[in-house]
């Protein structure tokens, strides 16, 4: 798998130390929208294996970190790039457009 | 060569046109659209579609006429399509991976919840503003909220965000509700969810500060203002019509609805068909739905059959 799972506790390593822009995918288990733009990103981190990390975080079992970048939303997806939150997009986002936005990155 | 039958859609009447259409050999091609799986991915139990007799979650039953649509042979593209030509035929409908051309075009794109038309409401989507209670209301643990509407859904959401949110507060633009009887008694008798009559939202503050802090209200029946607190806004106040792609290619109503011929499935424009909440603006169930998707099929069949003699 190319995703990589973010916890509360992996946060600051896995994503804000990394070197390649992540693209962090807020996510829940009940929340519908979620399995919709779940497998759109999970595509997507294939294909920018090695350019953009994809993370995973679950916001029931991680609110800390959903809490600390103000994610009131779900499914919420954040960019990061040198610890910094660069871009941030709430809802559904269509796969050719989100592409665009992580090739702007990778 | 162009498809025998293009669905574009994805919600019951969809699904249910692509399963028919699927069934009678004529290898649907379905475009999933901007929500895939359209209005019951927002919701949480569906009480009333029959064969559940316990109930069951709207995006499973959404995922499971997906994967029966799949089954006999309908083919998804999870895009939104960009255009539609329906002035000649065959048919032709873009997308981001290109053109295709159809003999014959189901319209399925149904209906999204309407905005309260606020530039503060935009400005706060997502920091408090939210289109999606089972999504979000997670976010209101302890908080205090607002639902604005008067209507089956406003009460579904006031009785779900009940669950996390200390008081639930219903604004209501009339002094009464449009509710079923069994979703108002079960919103009233809750006693976290209160009700403000006569009352509309006139501003959401909190953009200063990045997330909704409180609201302006106005009351419709003296035009006083007044300001309320509140950590979130979650509306519920009815749904338009899924149709700005359609405009000037068939005949719509005056509220952007499709425009259907006598009991049937049929547009303006022979050969396009339409089913689900985009020709629908009465009843607005899944149930409906599925129906309605069902008679865009058999209409297409029917269509293509007597074109070919």
């Amino acid at each position: 798998m190319s995703e990589v799972i973010a916890t509360d506790a992996t946060f600051e390593k896995e994503v804000l130390q990394a070197s390649e822009p992540v693209l962090v995918d807020f996510w829940a288990p009940w929340c519908g929208p979620c399995r919709i733009i779940g497998p759109i990103v999970e595509k997507l981190a294939g294909e920018f294996a090695g350019k953009v990390k994809v993370a995973k975080l679950n916001v029931d079992e991680n609110p800390v970190t959903a809490q600390k970048y103000g994610v009131m939303s779900i499914p919420t997806l954040i960019i990061y790039k040198g610890g910094q939150a660069v871009e941030q997009m709430v809802g559904v986002q269509q796969e050719a457009a989100l592409r665009e936005k992580l090739a702007a990155f990778g | 060569m162009a498809e025998q039958v293009i669905i574009i859609g994805s919600g019951p009447a969809g699904y249910t046109a692509a399963v028919y259409a699927a069934r009678a050999n004529l290898a649907p091609l379905l475009f999933s659209g901007q929500e895939p799986g359209g209005q019951l991915t927002t919701t949480t139990d569906v009480e009333n579609f029959p064969g559940f007799p316990n109930g069951i979650q709207g995006p499973e039953l959404v995922a499971a006429m997906r994967a029966q649509a799949e089954r006999f042979g309908t083919r998804i593209v999870d895009e939104a399509v960009t255009a539609v030509d329906f002035s000649a035929r065959p048919f032709r409908v873009s997308a981001p991976s290109g053109d295709f051309t159809a003999k014959t075009v189901i319209i399925a794109t149904g209906a999204s919840a309407k905005r309260l038309g606020l530039d503060s409401e935009k400005a706060l989507y997502g920091k408090g503003v939210s289109a999606c209670a089972t999504c979000d209301g997670f976010f209101f643990k302890g908080k205090e909220v607002i639902v604005v509407g008067g209507g089956d859904a406003a009460m579904e959401e006031a009785n779900f965000l009940t669950r996390f949110a200390t008081k639930v507060t219903v604004v209501v633009r009339r002094d009464a509700l449009r509710a079923s009887k069994i979703m108002q008694e079960r919103a009233v008798n809750n006693p976290k969810v209160a009700f403000l009559w006569n009352t509309e939202i006139t501003d959401i503050l909190g953009a200063d500060v990045g997330h909704v802090t409180g609201v302006k209200l106005r009351n419709t029946a003296t035009g006083e203002a007044s300001e309320m607190k509140t950590d979130g806004v979650f509306s519920a106040i009815g749904h338009e019509p899924t149709t700005k792609l359609f405009a000037g290619q068939i005949e719509l109503d005056a509220k952007g609805y499709v425009v259907t011929k006598n009991g049937t499935s049929a547009t303006s424009v022979p050969g396009v068909f339409a089913g689900g909440d985009v020709a629908d603006f009465r009843y607005r169930q899944a149930v409906t739905a599925a129906g309605t998707g069902c008679m865009a099929a058999l209409d297409a069949e029917k269509f293509l059959e007597s074109e070919a003699h």
